[in-house]
């Protein structure tokens, strides 16, 4: 239809088909003017949309569009040209701006197909991210599986208990139908089956290790499927069930040296255990990837948590075993220290008791000897005296030599003379000597000192011994004992390779030599000699030789004195002689304080001072008053005993130097002894000196004594020579310079 | 013949003599006897050989008293404890002048007793028993060790008589304290 704006009309207006336009440009126009509206509505609805000027031209087009159909409705009839102008206009205005959105479309459309296509590329990758994330999902889920597999597994270290517990978890976790443990026999050449979960098999089966299908499995690391029908698997297949799918994997069976300590454990074990699982039958479950390998992670746990758990028993079992061992060498050492104790307290009872009947054997003896006696009667004497000395030499012996033996015999040391013991010696030898007619001689050597230090009683025993032994085996002529302080080089025997005497300043050696004409010693028996309860001598000669331990414990004393002893001999009937050295201390370079000497000190000169030192001793104890007083009798003072405080401080006179007050007494207070006397002499220089023994230790005793006003405090047990030096200190310094 | 009577006289001595020596070392080894009583040995001399006998013979005479006054107030009805501890003390007194360390110490142990009169602190192992049970087992032990100590003095202050009549002199003890 094409519109004009001439007035006429070509041909006379259809009034229908005039009617019809009109509606439907004026349903346009309505179409057209609400169209923006809706688009704002609904553009404002929406958060985000980048077009907006597009939708502002658009909507100018639209709207300009619908004034032109609104106007359009006036020209159906006669109008005036005010209309037209408008029509015009409004026509004029929507042709640009449908020509500028036309030529905007073509911009703007091909960006909003592209954003379609993104919105679909978006779509695709969200479908596959959520693909991933199930999958993650499912991994992670098996990896928390597996973690509590492992804590299950690893939270105990009872080897039965990790199997079963794995078996159950895989069995839980998997949802399998049967879990079997197959572990390989003590020969190897076999597996038998060791656990299971549901018992479907029966414990103790076994196959041969040397199977394909298992090889195959333990060739690699991974969960490997094998056919239901195999024997490990061992599934009867009854009629219409579809056997699960089985999978099987091998467990480590590693040992303590699988375990290096730079590399992680090669598998270079060979034993190898066999876990099968199986999938419930009929249920067209498959094993999926994840499972296989949460089953390979599980077996390498249990392959660890297995070697834990067998480690963990060998040392229970190693830690019980020497609990045992310790016990029984407890009490091993209990039964051989009361052993060792009964067999000192038995010897040394029976020493004694023994030895009180021998004396009186052999001292009633001698006496009947000086008696009257017929012939017969003599010899009876005589020999009954010879088996007693024999027999007492022979108690000495063993009790010496099982003291030396057990290493409780300590010498016993001191000062002595040493030129007097060599004379003792043969003083006792020489009326047996005469005897026999044999001749003893001695030479000292004069650079030999005449004091030494040592175990006086033990040298005396050796020197007796050896010179003894070599009177006995003489038959004439005689023995020679030479002494003499021996200098390094001659020190050494050539026998004794191992005798390295030291030197120093505070000791010598002694070196005694003691030389026989008798019947000599076969070179080879020497060594022999020093070994007890050997007789050197055959049984058939007179003089039986001893109980044959007297040398050995010569040389036991000897080697106890830091010595040696040795023979020499050139052969039978060339005599022999017996050397020993010895070391001794030499007296005045020692520290002679710490030796007490064997016999008595020679009276110090102080003494002397206290002669007639007029003292006053108040004890309530009988005994303690009269040793007290002893004491001080013993160093000369003239000593008032009394036992009470009265007593005491009636008898305290001026004359009296000092006062000792034992303040231990419990009936009589000994500090108001001496505050009374305190009292009774005002001037210092009368009043005796006071002092306290006492019993206690306590610093409060010494306080009090102090205060009271005593000039010293001594502490009980009181030795000579304590007393001796508290006598002088306080005469000399008026107080004790230390309270003793 | 001479020569023998002398040589055996020697002999005879020097026995009695070790004899001597090893039994008061047993003594000393055992805690019967400690260091005083070799002071007291020590105070034995020419103007008072007799000491040592004297002191041991009143100490013996002291203890038996103290014992018997002891065992007396025990068996009272009700015991006088400060008595017990004043005898005890009295006897420690004296058994540490002599010497006689094992009377001694036994003498501490039963004052510990004496001076504790509440059960508990008696321990756990005597809660049975009472203070005066306990008093009289004490009395036992000290009685014991006094007896063992007098035996043993008495023998070897024998040894000194025979050593003595033998012609010997009697040795003097090392300080071994």
């Amino acid at each position: 239809m094409e519109y004009c704006n001439c007035f006429e009309s070509p041909w006379p207006a259809d009034e229908l088909l005039m009617k019809y336009q009109y509606i439907s440009d004026f349903f346009i126009a309505l179409a057209y003017f609400s169209i923006p509206l809706e688009l704002i509505y609904f553009v404002k609805k929406s958060a985000v949309f980048p077009y907006r000027w597009v939708l502002v031209q658009f909507g100018a087009f639209i709207v300009l569009c619908g004034a032109t159909h609104l106007i359009n409705l006036w020209t159906f009839n006669m109008h005036t040209r005010t209309v037209a102008v408008v029509m015009t206009t409004a026509k004029v205005l929507t042709a640009a701006v449908s020509c500028a959105t036309a030529l905007m479309l073509v911009h703007i459309i091909p960006d909003l197909l592209s954003v379609k296509t993104r919105e679909l590329f978006l779509k695709n990758k969200a479908a596959e991210l959520d693909r991933e994330m199930g999958l993650i999902r499912t991994q992670e889920e098996t990896g928390r599986h597996v973690r509590m597999l492992t804590h299950e597994i690893r939270s105990t270290l009872d080897r039965h208990t990790i199997l079963k517990t794995t078996l159950v978890e895989l069995g839980r976790t998997l949802a399998l139908e049967e879990c079997a443990l197959w572990m390989p026999s003590q020969t190897g050449l076999e597996l038998n089956l060791s656990y299971t979960l549901h018992h479907i098999m029966p414990v103790g089966l076994s196959v041969p290790i040397q199977l394909p299908v298992i090889n195959q499995v333990f060739n690699t690391s991974h969960a490997v499927k094998i056919s239901p029908s195999s024997p490990v698997a061992w599934l009867r297949s009854s009629g219409n069930n579809m056997p699960g799918e089985v999978v099987a994997v091998r467990v480590p069976l590693l040992h303590l040296s699988n375990f290096q300590i730079h590399d992680w454990p090669e598998l270079s074990t060979k034993r190898y255990a066999l876990l099968v699982l199986t999938l419930p039958s009929n249920s067209a479950r498959q094993w999926h990837v994840h499972e296989l390998e949460l089953v390979e992670v599980v077996a390498d746990q249990v392959a660890v948590a297995l070697s834990h758990a067998a480690i963990l028993e060998e040392s229970m079992k190693a830690r019980d075993l020497l609990m045992k061992q310790n016990l029984a060498l407890d009490v091993a050492r209990r039964e051989a220290e009361t052993a060792v104790h009964a067999r000192n307290d038995f010897l040394a009872v029976m020493n004694h008791e023994m030895r009180t009947p021998i004396h009186a054997i052999i001292a009633l003896s001698s006496l009947l000897q000086e008696t009257e006696l017929s012939p017969e009667q003599r010899l009876m004497v005589e020999t009954i005296l010879k088996s007693s000395n024999l027999l007492a030499t022979l108690i000495n012996d063993v009790l010496d030599l099982s003291r030396l033996e057990d290493g409780s015999l300590q010498l016993e040391i001191g000062t002595f003379n040493l030129h007097s013991l060599f004379r003792e010696v043969l003083n006792l030898i020489k009326p047996i000597a005469a005897v026999k007619k044999l001749y003893v001689t001695l030479i000292l050597s004069p650079d030999l000192i005449e004091h030494a230090v040592g175990d006086e009683k033990r040298l005396m025993q050796v020197l007796l011994n050896v010179v003894g032994n070599a009177i006995k085996f003489t038959k004439e002529g005689g023995v020679t004992v030479s002494a003499f302080v021996t200098k390094s080089d001659s020190l050494r025997d050539p026998r004794a390779p191992d005798f390295f005497p030291a030197h120093s300043d505070n000791h010598f050696y002694l070196r005694v030599e003691v030389k026989d004409t008798g019947s000599g010693i076969n070179p080879q028996e020497i060594p022999k000699l020093f070994m007890k309860f050997v007789q050197s001598q055959p049984l058939a000669t007179k003089n039986p030789g001893g109980s044959g331990l007297g040398l050995a414990i010569c040389k036991r004393f000897v080697n106890l004195m830091e010595g040696h002893i040795w023979i020499e001999s050139d052969g039978p009937g060339r005599g022999s002689t017996v050397i020993f050295i010895v070391k001794l201390g030499i007296p005045a370079r020692l520290n002679e304080s710490k030796l007490p000497f064997l016999h008595k000190a020679p009276g110090n000169q102080i003494e002397l001072n206290f002669s007639g030192l007029k003292v006053v001793v108040m004890d309530d104890n009988s005994v303690g008053r009269m040793v007290t007083k002893g004491l001080l009798v013993h160093l000369g003072c003239d000593v008032l005993a009394v036992s009470s405080a009265e007593e005491c401080v009636r008898a305290v006179s001026n004359e009296h130097k000092v006062v000792f007050l034992d303040v231990s007494m419990a009936a009589v207070d000994s500090f108001e002894v001496a505050v009374r006397m305190r009292e009774k002499f005002s001037k210092r220089s009368e009043r005796p000196f006071i002092v306290a023994l006492t019993g206690n230790t306590e610093r409060m005793i010494k306080e009090k004594c102090r205060k009271v006003g005593m000039d010293g405090v001594i502490l009980k047990p009181v030795s000579v020579d304590k007393m001796r030096r508290v006598l002088s200190d306080i005469l000399e310094h008026g107080y004790l310079v230390e309270s003793q | 013949m001479e020569i023998g009577g002398e040589y055996l006289e020697i002999l005879g001595s020097s026995i009695l003599m070790t004899d001597y020596l090893e039994y008061s070392n047993a003594l000393f080894r055992e805690g019967l006897l400690d260091g005083q009583f070799i002071q007291l040995q020590m105070l034995r001399d020419d103007s008072n050989p007799d000491f040592v006998v004297e002191v041991v013979t009143l100490f013996f005479e002291d203890s038996q008293r103290i014992l018997n006054e002891l065992s007396k107030t025990l068996d009272e009805q009700n015991v006088d404890f400060k008595k017990i501890d004043a005898n005890v003390h009295q006897l420690k007194g004296s058994s540490s002048s002599i010497g006689a360390q094992r009377v001694r110490n036994a003498c501490i142990a039963f004052r510990s007793f004496c001076d504790a009169q509440d059960v508990e602190s008696y321990g756990f192992c005597f809660f049975v028993l009472f203070p005066d049970q306990m008093c009289l087992r004490c009395l036992q032990q000290v009685k014991q060790e006094y007896l063992l100590v007098k035996n043993k003095l008495e023998a070897l202050l024998r040894l000194e008589q025979q050593i003595v009549a033998a012609g010997g002199v009697v040795p003097t003890l090392n300080d071994v304290s």
